[in-house]
């Protein structure tokens, strides 16, 4: 007799629409654990695009100059690049611009954190010296006012260009522009608004206040840079700039003072760090996919020895062992599958929730294969309730009391 | 063997072992049930009497010795081939009426048609055909916890005639029930025998049994008479003795 799948998944759904309840608290398991793989995937892809698109914006071209030797793997051994041995100046960067003939320009940037203050209110935010180049090369243009210029700088004038938070913090809905800012007692004035960039995993891009080098060196009597871009030409073999780099630094610094980072390396050290977090997450919300799995084989087992009349009377009136085995494979599957669907559904959903909070990107191949995982976890454990059941004889099932 | 015959069983053993001891539920049995019989198998508890009864319906195996169905030997029968007949050629009413629960009339009814092509629609109308049959015309979406014992029964009978069976295996069928209900119920399997069908009944209960127009008594695993209309049947006169 040939097998009526059509019959077969009819009685699956019955019996799955009589035990209402059993069938829900069952999918539950699904549910949680294909949504926990959804959700942690997700954050975890949502930041590696994240991190990926911000270097993206930063452009290939652009190289890291840091004091120090800097080690990402095993940043233990060499020590973070401290104070003490910090021997990068202002001049380096300037040699560098000069004489690298690969490098169009360079970035020096001393940050620190500071309590700016107006007229009574206070905020705690970071402060950049930089050059007037910073607004070219890291694309951030001011929504009103002006950046402050290369006569500024050159002159150590106490200007300063606000983030919208700053902004917002000290000022409300006042003008900014023309005001004075004191920072550790200095007084800065404002000239210009920084065209808002957005916040991204909790760190508010727009929180910070950007001043001339010069300026910022002379309040706090600092000689050193905390870093600076070096700006290679588009065409230029940056294996080469980095070369030149070495070689003009080289002349007044020891090789471990001092280390250049190729923004792309800094990508892939990245995307190879979240990459073994995402895995290692979505690995452990996978046991929560397996536990759900072993609730499922559970409930069929329970549900076939519960059944086991109604599966010698089935046999009786024409049921063959593998129409049975079907009926509770069916059974299992669409309970799996079913708990995928919602697990997906609800994990996205989430997701686009916490977005607001945090970068949340669902990628298809994530939902793919929690959908596919769980349909097979089904398959993989209903086969042994369902061939149980198969393999009852009719009449002593018909007698199991 | 009687060649006519609808089912017949050679020599028939059912051996369970329970630790040491080996007990024959049925112990050697040579039996005929033709086309058109009504026949009641009686006995104590544990003569054998609903053994004979599974094997005689392929609902079980035996242990040795040949159950042969129209004509047919069924001895090397795959699990998919005994299914078909059980699905085609016999219907089953049992004590316990074994109706799905939380299931309508109608759905229990159509159970044995779900195992073959039938389409939905004409299960449906046949359904509802073989309940109005059975008096139920009234009641096809109350579920078995909806419907008295009697009811229930009818039920099932419903549902043992649905693929239009040969033979009615009906295993003490009125235990469960009222002497009024029991007295219906033998009152529908009598109309079934008269519609051309085979009846096999099996019984505790004598006055249960006179309605059968042949009566086989069981003992030990043993046919110890066999009579028709109160007469010595006489292919138990032919029976081999071991």
């Amino acid at each position: 007799m040939r097998l009526n799948l059509r019959n077969v998944s009819r009685v699956a759904i019955r019996a799955l629409i009589t035990n209402k309840t059993r069938s829900v608290l069952t999918t539950l398991g699904i549910i949680i654990g294909v949504m926990a793989v959804i959700l942690l995937v997700s954050i975890g892809s949502g930041l590696e695009k994240l991190i990926t698109q911000q270097f993206e914006d930063l452009g290939t071209n652009l190289l890291f100059v840091m004091p120090g030797k800097f080690q990402f793997r095993d940043s233990r051994e060499g020590g973070p690049p401290g104070v003490a041995t910090n021997k990068l100046t202002l001049k380096d960067a300037e040699n560098v611009a000069r004489k690298a003939p690969a490098i169009i320009e360079t970035l020096p940037i001393v940050n620190t954190t500071a309590t700016v203050t107006f007229r009574g209110k206070e905020t705690s935010t970071f402060i950049f010296g930089t050059t007037e180049n910073y607004a070219k090369v890291r694309n951030s243009p001011v929504k009103s006012g002006r950046w402050f210029a290369k006569k500024d700088v050159d002159s150590g004038k106490r200007v300063a260009v606000a983030g919208t938070t700053v902004v917002e913090n000290l000022f409300g809905n006042r003008d900014p522009l023309g005001q004075k800012v004191g920072i550790a007692g200095q007084k800065y004035l404002i000239v210009g608004i920084l065209t808002s960039k957005g916040a991204n995993i909790g760190n508010d891009q727009d929180d910070q206040l950007i001043v001339p080098i010069t300026a910022l060196q002379r309040q706090f009597n600092i000689d050193k840079l905390t870093y600076f871009y070096a700006q290679a030409d588009q065409n230029a073999d940056l294996d080469k700039a980095i070369e030149q780099i070495k070689k003009v630094l080289g002349k007044r610094l020891k090789e471990d003072e001092f280390s250049v980072l190729n923004s792309k390396e800094l990508l892939s050290t990245f995307q190879s760090i979240l990459g073994t977090i995402t895995a290692a997450l979505g690995g452990i919300a996978a046991i929560s996919l397996l536990v759900g799995g072993i609730g499922i084989m559970n409930i069929m087992l329970v549900s076939v020895t519960e059944r086991t009349r109604e599966i010698g009377l089935r046999k009786a009136v024409g049921a063959t062992p593998r129409t049975i085995l079907f009926q509770f494979l069916i059974e299992a599957v669409i309970l799996s599958s079913l708990g995928g669907l919602i697990g997906t559904a609800v994990g996205m959903g989430i997701g686009l929730v916490a977005n607001q909070f945090l970068p949340v990107h669902t990628p298809l191949w994530a939902v793919l294969v929690a959908f596919g995982v769980s349909a097979a976890v089904g398959i993989i454990f209903g086969v042994y309730p369902a061939r149980r059941a198969a393999k009852l004889s009719p009449i002593e099932a018909l007698r199991y009391e | 063997m009687d060649s006519n015959a609808l089912i017949s069983l050679n020599h028939v053993f059912k051996t369970y072992t329970l630790g040491d001891s080996t007990i024959h539920a049925i112990n050697d049995i040579d039996l005929s049930i033709h086309k058109r019989e009504f026949v009641a198998i009686i006995g104590p508890s544990g003569s054998g009497k609903s053994t004979l009864m599974h094997v005689s319906s392929l609902l079980d195996n035996p242990s040795s010795g040949k159950v042969t169905f129209e004509g047919q030997d069924t001895t090397d029968f795959t699990e998919e081939q005994l299914a078909v007949v059980r699905n085609r050629k016999v219907g089953f009413v049992f004590q316990q009426f074994n109706l799905l629960p939380r299931t309508s009339a109608l759905e229990n009814v159509q159970l044995p048609l779900l195992y073959t092509n039938t389409l939905r629609s004409e299960r449906i109308s046949r359904a509802q055909a073989m309940l109005e049959k059975v008096g139920l015309g009234q009641r096809l979406k109350n579920t078995p916890s909806q419907l008295s014992g009697g009811q229930q029964q009818r039920v099932a009978i419903a549902r043992a005639l649905i693929n239009n069976p040969e033979v009615i295996f009906a295993d003490e069928p009125t235990g469960n029930l009222d002497t009024k209900s029991g007295e219906e119920i033998m009152n529908i399997l009598s109309g079934l025998h008269r519609e051309g069908r085979s009846v096999v009944l099996v019984t505790h209960e004598t006055e249960v049994a006179s309605v059968a127009k042949r009566v086989i008594s069981m003992r030990d695993g043993k046919v110890v008479s066999d009579e028709r209309d109160g007469k010595k049947y006489r292919a138990l006169t032919k029976r081999k003795s071991r």
